[in-house]
């Protein structure tokens, strides 16, 4: 063989093995969700017989599945909006150098570089319905009475308000890190001449930060969906789903439906419900990636 | 930020200082209140009118004892550095290659494929996490750490490809094409020039690979019931229970222990992750 001629072999050679991983343990298990979805399959059962619909029309009947779907589009879309507002805060904070600034980063970043399930088992400490130190902080500035402190997860508010919180407590890190990134791309010389030209701090913020700023932004927004829409640890160790549905998520139910209830096939075709919303997030991230590519 | 008269200066300088602390003792809080049940003794701990900042009684050392002598915890730790291990292993010998050949070996269509790769990074566990069930158990795999072992590369190689692609780019190519002038083959180029002077980027993989699998949680939740064969991510919050007791200071210590090596190793690698997220928007 030619050089030229095995030179042709060796890409393909050294990227296959990866693309076949990736669509064996990717690929096939996303097309078995498809078809598990309107099939009968339970855990015990072997083979596909597929049932057509059957599963969608019993569970878009389901209570329980209208409240995850509901909880999931409030507990994501919340999260985005007081990660963006405090993120932005904090990396504006943290971007200037100061003394102990490397000590105080790695403090700010634990919620994201510590395991998920272990700062949420933290959390679950923090709002015990018993010995909640915030319960303490309430009872001891005299705003509630002893034994009557509220009850963080076993309140259906207070506990999705408890989702939300750890999911933005986790996500606050990796959004500040991604727009500090951002910030050190803007060249000084623009706000400066901004300033120079008369732009105030808002005008300056509105005009010129936040469109240098789009692109980064968009990427942590759109991590930020994936990683709070698809999320089933939080709510798993927090709530469970309860008290009565009050925090269940769509992958919290498919795994409640799926796993622990064997219904292989509504799991599945909870979980596909997904779908729409990764599309448009991989759909928009490629035009991100796209504009990068042509700037 | 920037204040003109010197009071907008010292008001800037005060509220910087109060954003940062804030923030700061928010996102911290937990881990220090890990700290604090860590060492407090059960009378303390349980007593509802402590106050739960000061140590009321002195500090213990038994919720460690415990931890360490009852229950799995050390076992939990050798399972997770196994399997991180073996997907470390498996997860450079497939990708590193991988994404040389993506970035110089393949033309434009390299890149593309290189960006659809990247987006399977987004498709969730909890998408897949019941069809992989099945396969894991007609594999014979189920309840066994070595289901994870397969599994998680599948979520390994996909970012580490394109994270390595973003690293050869940087690299010139007179020094394989000089390399391959002094008779090397093309092969041989990228073993022996290519993948020494990429070695930080490699180690970069090692500890997104490994940290990657400490952080998992869903698989390792669904695929494994035994309490001897649990990863920490998953041991500790459900199997430190037993019914509805919560031992709070082991489970605490627990955490701790296992949460701060991982951050540390995490953190101090941190800003070459961001690199791979921010998918070419920063330059």
């Amino acid at each position: 063989m030619t050089a030229v001629g095995r030179q042709r072999w060796l890409g393909p050679a050294m990227f296959l093995p990866s693309v076949l991983y990736i669509a064996v343990l990717i690929g096939v298990p996303f097309v078995l969700a498809i078809l598990y979805a309107f099939s009968d399959a339970r855990i015990g059962t072997t083979g596909i017989h597929l049932v057509g619909l059957e599963n969608f029309r019993s569970i878009l009947h389901s209570p329980s599945f209208h409240k995850a779907i509901r909880n999931s589009i409030v507990f994501t879309l919340s999260a985005q909006v007081i990660v963006i507002v405090c993120s932005n805060i904090l990396s504006v904070a943290l971007e200037k150098p100061f003394r102990g600034r490397g000590f105080i980063r790695f403090l700010i970043l634990l919620p994201w570089v510590a395991p998920v399930s272990l700062g949420t088992i933290g959390w679950k400490w923090i709002l015990d319905s018993i010995y909640s130190v915030f319960s303490w902080v309430l009872i001891t500035a005299h705003m509630v009475k002893p034994y009557a402190a509220p009850m963080w997860l076993g309140e259906p508010h207070l506990a999705m308000a408890s989702v939300v919180l750890v999911h933005c407590w986790r996500l606050i890190p990796f959004s500040t890190v991604i727009m500090l990134a951002g910030r050190s791309a803007i060249p000084k010389e623009i706000p400066e001449a901004a300033a120079i030209d008369g732009a105030g701090f808002w005008r300056t913020f509105f005009q010129i930060r936040i469109p240098i700023m789009a692109p980064i932004l968009s990427v942590a927004v759109l991590f930020g969906i994936i990683f709070t829409f698809t999320d089933m640890t939080v709510v798993y160790i927090l709530t469970a789903g309860g008290p009565f549905d009050s925090t269940q998520t769509l992958p919290s139910l498919a795994f409640a439906t799926g796993i622990q209830g064997s219904d292989l096939a509504a799991g599945a075709a909870i979980s596909l419900f997904l779908v729409p919303v990764l599309v448009a997030v991989a759909y928009l991230m490629l035009r991100v990636a796209h504009r990068a590519e042509v700037v | 930020m920037t204040g003109r008269t010197p009071l907008g200066r010292v008001g800037g300088k005060a509220l910087h200082v109060f954003v940062l602390a804030f923030f700061t003792i928010a996102l911290a809080f937990p881990f220090f209140w890990m700290v604090i049940a860590s060492f407090k003794q059960n009378g303390d701990l349980y007593t509802v009118e402590n106050n739960p900042f000061l140590f009321n009684l002195p500090p213990t050392l038994d919720h460690l004892r415990f931890l360490f002598g009852q229950t799995r915890f050390v076992r939990w730790l050798g399972n997770t550095a196994l399997v991180g291990a073996i997907v470390v292993a498996i997860t450079l010998l497939l990708s590193v290659p991988a994404a040389y050949a993506l970035t110089r070996l393949t033309g434009r269509w390299g890149q593309r494929l290189g960006i659809g790769i990247f987006l399977t990074y987004l498709i969730p566990p909890t998408l897949l996490f019941i069809p992989l069930s099945r396969v894991v158990a007609i594999l014979g795999l189920q309840d066994s750490i070595f289901a994870l072992v397969l599994v998680y590369p599948s979520m390994t190689i996909p970012f580490s490809i394109w994270l390595l692609m973003g690293f050869f780019k940087s690299i010139p190519r007179e020094l394989e094409d000089a390399a391959m002038v002094d008779g090397l083959t093309r092969f041989g180029a990228f073993i022996r020039m290519v993948v020494p002077i990429s070695i930080s980027g490699i180690l970069t993989v090692v500890i997104f690979s490994f940290t990657l699998v400490t952080q998992e949680f869903v698989y390792a939740l669904t695929f494994i019931s035994p309490e001897s064969n649990q990863m920490i991510g998953v041991g500790i919050p459900i199997f430190l229970v037993r019914g509805d007791v919560y031992y709070w200071g082991a489970l605490m210590a627990a955490c701790l222990i296992a949460s701060l090596p991982i951050a540390i190793l995490y953190n101090s690698f941190l800003d070459r992750f961001i690199a791979g997220f921010t998918v070419g928007s920063v330059k």
